[in-house]
C-alpha cells in the first residue's frame, strides 16, 4: 500500500499547519455577511405547534387525500345501509315476491325492477349489504387476531418458534381458498350449521397466513430497533417489550393489508355463495343474488348488474382506503 | 454562437487567472415538496481551479451534497437550479441538454459516491462495472485495461479481483473500486461525496492518501464533500463552509482554521473533535495546562473505588454453516478492564473489533461464554432473574442512532417515565415531577414532554435518551457510539452535557466509540480493541502520548487532521 504522506514526528516543532496543502492559485478569503445567515442556536427545532403523534400526522395527511375522502364516504354509506336497511327501502326483500313480477323492469316503488322470483331488486341489494359486510368485517378481525398473533410470536422470538409457525403458515398458504372451502364445507359440522359464522371460520382458516407473514416481517424489523433494546435493558420482559413497543410499531402495514383484505373477503363470500357453498340460500347476500340471477342473464341482465355493482363499489372502496392508508402510514412509499 | 457568448461571460474580470475548471455563481437550488417550494441552496459561490482540491464542509442539511450534485446534473427529480449558473471549463452547463451532461459525466467529471455498500451493483462483477464505465466513455475496455484501472486505485491482484462480486470485497476495497470507476476515464474534476464516512478510520486514511496521490499524478481537481473540518483542512487547498444552504466562508484551509471570521465557522473550529483533539495535543506539547481544553469532568479526583471490573470476558458466537454444522466465532476474546467510579473509560476499535458486544455483555443483554463482569464486587453473569431486574437500575445504555433509540409511538413524557413505571417507583405525581427534573437536567424545556420523537432534532432526541437513561439514577451509563451520528456542533453540546452530568451526579461512563478524537476530549482511560482482543489500555494521556502497539499508532495517525499542528490559542 503506498503511503505517500509521512507522519509528523512527535518531536516536530509546533509550526502551525505542517501539512495543509498550498494552492498554486491565489485563494481569496470570502466571508458572508453574518447578518444574512444568522447562526441559530444549535439544535433549536421545538416549535410552538401542537404536539403531533405519528397517528395524528397520518390523520392530517389522510384528510387531504381525495382517495381517502371518496373511499371513506362510500364505506360510511355502505355501513349506514347495512345498519338501517329500512331507511332505504320499504319493500320486504323476501315476503312480497310475486311471480307475476318475475324479471320485471322498473316499476313505481320498485326503481330497480324485479328478480326472477319477482322480488324487489333494490330491497334485496339493500338487505344483502349486512351479511356481506358482516362476513368481510369479522373475517378480517379473525385473521388479524390469529394471523397477527402467530406472526408476531414467530417474528419476535425467531429460532424454532419461527421455524414451526412459519412452516404451518406456509402449509395453509399453499391451500387454495376455493378448493379448501369446498372440502371443508362438506364436513358434517359445517353442513348442519351453514350461516355467516361458519363462513367466517372458513375464510379465517385459509386467510390468516397472509397477515401472519406481514406481521412477522414488520415485527422482525422493529425487534432489532434500539428502543426495544433500551426497554429490555430497563428490565422490561420480552413479552412486555413485544406488546408495548414492538406490536404498536409494527401495526401500520398490518392495518393496510387488513383493510385491503376486508374487500377481498367480501369478494370471497360472494364467490363461495355463488358456487353454492357460501351462505345458505335463505340468507340474503350479494353473492347469492348474483348466483340466482345467473340463469336469466340474457333476459334480465339488470338482476345481476345491481348486486354486482354494489359488490364492486364496496370492495373498491376498501381497496382504495387501504391504498390511502398505505400512503399515510408509510411516508417512504409515498409518491412524489 | 451561443457557446461563444457564454464562454466570454464566463471569463472572470480579473483575467490574469486561468479559467476556473468549475464555477458556481449565485447558485440557488429549489426543491418542490409536499409542503411547497423549499430553497435548499442559495447564493452559492464556488470556484475550483484545475488540479485544485476544494472541500465543502457543513452539517447535515447544509446543502453541501446538493450543491455538488447540481454540478454534475444529478439533482433529484423534484429539485431544480432556480437561479445562478454552473460553468464547467468556460461552458455554461446550467441548462445544458441531457445529452451534453451525459457526455461530460465520466469523461470530464467523475464521481465517487458516499456509501460503498450500496453503490456497486451486487449482481455484476467488479470488472464488468469498470468496463461499463470505460465503454460508455469510448475508451478501450479489454481485460487488461480494466485490471490497470483497478490496480491504479490500489487494489492488489487486480486481474483476479476484477472477477469477484461486490459482496466479496470489504468496504475499503469497494470504495477503491468506486474510486477506480470514478477516475477510470481521467476526468478533469472528481466529485467525492463523503467518500470515506462509512469506513473505518485507518481505511479512511489509506483511501484518502491514495486519492491524493492519484489525483495529484493525473492533475485532477477534486471537489470533496465532508462533515469533518479536520479532514477538509488536511486534504484540501481551499475549504468552503456551508450553513443553511449558504456559503458562509471560503478560503485557504490554514487561514480558515486560524482566522475564522464568520460566527458559524468560529463555532465549527471551536467544536470539531478532530481539531479540538489536535489543540489538546499541541497545547500539551507547548507545555500549556490543558485543563480548560478538556471537557470539565475529566478534571476530577482519581477514585480508587472500582465500579465495574471485567475479567477474561469471552463471547463466542456460533455461525451456522451448511448442514447444521457450525463454526465458532470469538467476538470478544479474554477482555479485562475496569472502570473506576466517577470516571470515563473508552473502549475504542474499528468495526468488527467486538466493542459493541462488550457493551451488550456489560448491560447483561447477552450472556458471556466465559469470564466475569463484577459490578461492585458481584458477578452479574451469575445473577438470577430478580437480582438481574434490580441490577438493570444501576446500568443504563445510550445508543448511537437518535432516530432509532426512542419509540416513535411514545411521547417524550411516556418515554422518560417508562423506566420509573417498569420499576414501580413513585406515583403518577411524583413521576411527573421526576420527568420534569430530568428534562431540566438535560436542558430541554418541560414543554417537550408532550412532544413525539419525530418532532425533535437528532441532538434533542439524544438528550431525551440521556434523560431516560438517568431516570433510574444509574451508577454506570454505557454510551454505545452515543455521539457518532450527530453533527459536530451538536456532538460538542452533548459531550459537554455528558461531562456536566458526570460531575454533578458522579456517573461512570463506558464509552464505546470508533472516534479517537472524541476519546481524547472525554475519556480518562482508554482500552483499544482489535479483532476481539484488547490490545492496549491505559490512561488517555499515556495512550495518546506513547501508543504501545502499532495498531494504536495507526489509529491515532488516522484521526483526520492528525497532520495538523495547531497553535493552542486558536479559537
Amino acid at each position: 500500500m503506498p503511503e505517500p504522506t509521512s507522519l509528523p514526528a512527535p518531536t516536530e516543532a509546533p509550526t502551525p499547519m505542517a501539512r495543509t496543502k498550498t494552492s498554486a492559485y491565489p485563494i481569496e478569503h470570502f466571508v458572508a455577511d453574518p447578518d444574512e445567515t444568522p447562526v441559530r442556536a444549535t439544535d433549536s427545532t421545538v416549535s410552538d405547534a401542537a404536539p403531533r403523534s405519528l397517528w395524528s400526522e397520518a390523520w392530517r395527511s389522510l384528510r387531504r387525500q381525495p382517495l381517502f375522502i371518496i373511499s371513506a364516504v362510500l364505506i360510511l354509506a355502505v355501513i349506514f345501509v347495512a345498519l338501517f336497511p329500512g331507511l332505504f327501502t320499504n319493500e320486504p326483500p323476501n315476503e312480497n315476491c310475486l311471480l307475476a313480477n318475475s324479471d320485471g323492469g322498473p316499476a313505481p316503488g320498485h326503481p330497480l325492477g324485479f328478480t326472477v322470483q319477482g322480488c324487489d331488486i333494490l330491497s334485496r341489494v339493500v338487505h344483502g349489504t349486512q351479511s356481506s359486510l358482516t362476513v368481510g368485517l369479522f373475517a378480517t378481525i379473525g385473521v388479524v387476531l390469529i394471523g397477527g398473533l402467530i406472526g408476531a410470536l414467530a417474528g419476535f422470538f425467531g429460532g424454532w418458534v419461527d421455524a414451526i409457525l412459519a412452516r404451518v403458515g406456509d402449509i395453509f398458504f399453499a391451500l387454495p381458498l376455493i378448493l379448501g372451502a369446498i372440502v371443508v364445507v362438506q364436513l358434517p359440522v359445517f353442513q348442519q350449521n351453514r350461516n355467516v359464522w361458519t363462513l367466517v371460520v372458513i375464510l379465517v382458516t385459509f386467510g390468516w397466513p397472509q397477515i401472519a407473514r406481514i406481521t412477522r416481517a414488520a415485527v422482525m424489523e422493529v425487534r432489532n430497533a434500539d428502543f426495544v433494546t433500551a426497554a429490555r435493558s430497563l428490565g422490561v420482559s420480552p413479552l412486555g417489550a413485544l406488546v408495548k413497543h414492538v406490536i404498536p410499531n409494527a401495526l401500520a402495514p398490518v392495518i393496510v393489508i387488513a383493510t385491503i383484505s376486508l374487500g377481498t373477503f367480501i369478494v370471497a363470500e360472494s364467490t363461495l355463495s355463488f358456487l353454492g357453498i357460501g351462505l345458505p340460500p335463505d340468507v340474503m347476500s350479494w353473492g347469492n343474488d348474483i348466483f340466482s340471477a345467473k340463469p336469466s342473464l340474457r333476459s334480465n341482465p339488470m338482476a345481476i348488474f345491481w348486486p354486482g355493482l354494489a359488490l364492486s363499489i364496496t370492495v373498491l372502496s376498501f381497496i382504495m382506503l387501504g391504498d390511502a392508508l398505505r400512503d399515510a402510514l408509510d411516508p417512504k412509499a409515498r409518491k412524489r | 454562437m451561443r457557446d461563444d457568448t457564454t464562454r466570454s461571460s464566463a471569463t472572470p474580470a480579473t483575467s490574469d487567472l486561468p479559467t476556473p475548471l468549475l464555477e458556481l455563481r449565485d447558485l440557488a437550488i429549489t426543491f418542490s415538496t409536499s409542503n411547497g417550494e423549499v430553497e435548499a441552496v442559495r447564493n452559492a459561490h464556488l470556484t475550483v481551479m484545475p488540479g485544485e482540491t476544494v472541500a465543502i464542509v457543513g452539517e447535515s442539511g447544509s446543502g453541501k451534497s446538493t450543491t455538488a450534485l447540481a454540478a454534475i446534473g444529478l439533482l433529484p427529480a423534484n429539485g431544480r437550479v432556480s437561479n445562478g449558473s454552473i460553468i464547467f471549463d468556460g461552458e455554461d452547463i446550467t441548462s445544458a441538454s441531457e445529452k451534453r451532461i451525459v457526455e461530460l459525466r465520466g469523461s470530464s467529471i467523475g464521481m465517487v459516491p458516499q456509501d460503498p455498500m450500496s453503490n456497486l451493483n451486487p449482481v455484476w462483477k467488479i470488472g464488468f462495472q469498470v468496463k461499463e464505465t470505460l465503454k460508455a466513455n469510448g475508451l478501450p475496455s479489454g481485460t487488461q485495461d480494466v485490471a490497470k484501472v483497478l490496480s491504479e486505485a490500489g487494489l492488489p491482484d487486480a486481474e483476479s479481483r476484477a472477477n469477484q462480486y461486490p459482496h466479496e470485497f470489504s468496504g475499503g476495497m469497494r470504495q477503491r473500486a468506486l474510486i477506480a470507476i470514478g477516475l477510470s476515464c481521467r476526468p478533469r474534476l472528481l466529485i467525492a461525496d463523503e467518500p470515506t464516512s462509512a469506513l473505518d478510520v485507518t481505511v479512511q486514511r489509506q483511501i484518502l492518501d491514495h486519492l491524493d496521490t492519484m489525483t495529484e499524478e493525473l492533475g485532477t481537481a477534486v471537489l470533496l464533500i465532508t462533515h469533518d473540518l479536520g479532514l477538509a483542512a488536511e486534504r484540501a487547498h481551499k475549504v468552503i463552509v456551508m450553513y443553511k444552504g449558504q456559503v458562509v466562508e471560503a478560503g485557504p484551509a490554514l487561514e480558515l482554521l486560524t482566522n475564522p471570521r464568520h460566527p458559524y465557522t468560529q463555532k465549527l473550529v471551536a467544536s470539531a473533535p478532530s481539531i479540538a483533539s489536535r489543540r489538546i495535543e499541541s497545547a500539551k506539547r507547548a507545555g500549556i495546562e490543558t485543563r480548560d481544553l478538556l471537557a470539565p469532568a475529566v478534571v476530577k479526583a482519581a477514585s480508587l473505588d472500582t465500579v465495574i471490573e471485567v475479567e477474561d470476558l469471552t463471547k463466542v458466537f456460533k455461525i451456522r454453516g451448511s448442514w447444521g454444522r457450525s463454526t465458532d466465532f470469538t467476538a470478544v476474546d479474554k477482555v479485562s478492564f475496569s472502570i473506576a467510579r466517577g470516571t470515563t473509560t473508552a473502549v475504542v476499535g474499528e468495526s468488527g473489533s467486538g466493542k459493541s458486544t462488550v457493551a451488550k455483555l456489560v448491560l447483561g443483554l447477552d450472556g458471556a461464554t466465559s469470564g466475569s463482569i463484577r459490578f461492585d464486587g458481584v458477578d452479574i453473569t451469575t445473577l438470577g432473574r430478580k437480582e438481574m431486574f434490580d441490577f438493570r437500575r444501576r446500568v443504563q445504555p445510550i445508543f448511537q442512532d437518535p432516530y432509532g433509540s426512542l419509540d416513535p409511538m411514545y411521547n417524550i413524557y411516556r418515554t422518560i417515565e417508562e423506566p420509573l413505571r417498569v420499576h414501580g417507583i413513585g406515583n403518577a405525581r411524583s413521576r411527573e415531577k421526576k420527568v420534569r427534573e430530568l428534562l431540566d437536567q438535560v436542558a430541554l424545556p418541560s414543554a417537550t414532554m408532550q412532544r413525539f420523537p419525530n418532532e425533535l432534532s437528532g441532538g434533542q432526541r439524544q438528550r431525551v435518551a440521556i434523560a431516560r437513561a438517568l431516570a433510574l439514577d444509574p451508577e454506570v451509563v454505557i454510551c454505545d457510539e452515543a455521539v457518532s451520528a450527530l453533527d459536530v456542533l451538536v456532538q460538542a453540546q452533548i459531550l459537554n452535557l455528558l461531562a456536566d452530568l458526570q460531575s454533578d451526579l458522579g456517573l461512570s461512563y463506558l464509552f464505546i466509540t470508533h472516534d479517537l478524537a472524541v476519546v481524547r476530549q472525554i475519556a480518562d482511560h482508554v482500552a483499544v480493541m482489535e479483532k476481539g482482543k484488547l490490545v492496549e489500555q491505559g490512561t488517555t494521556d499515556e495512550v495518546f502520548d506513547n501508543p504501545g502497539t502499532a495498531y494504536t499508532q495507526a489509529l491515532l495517525a488516522a484521526i483526520p487532521g492528525a497532520g495538523l499542528v495547531l497553535p493552542p490559542e486558536v479559537a
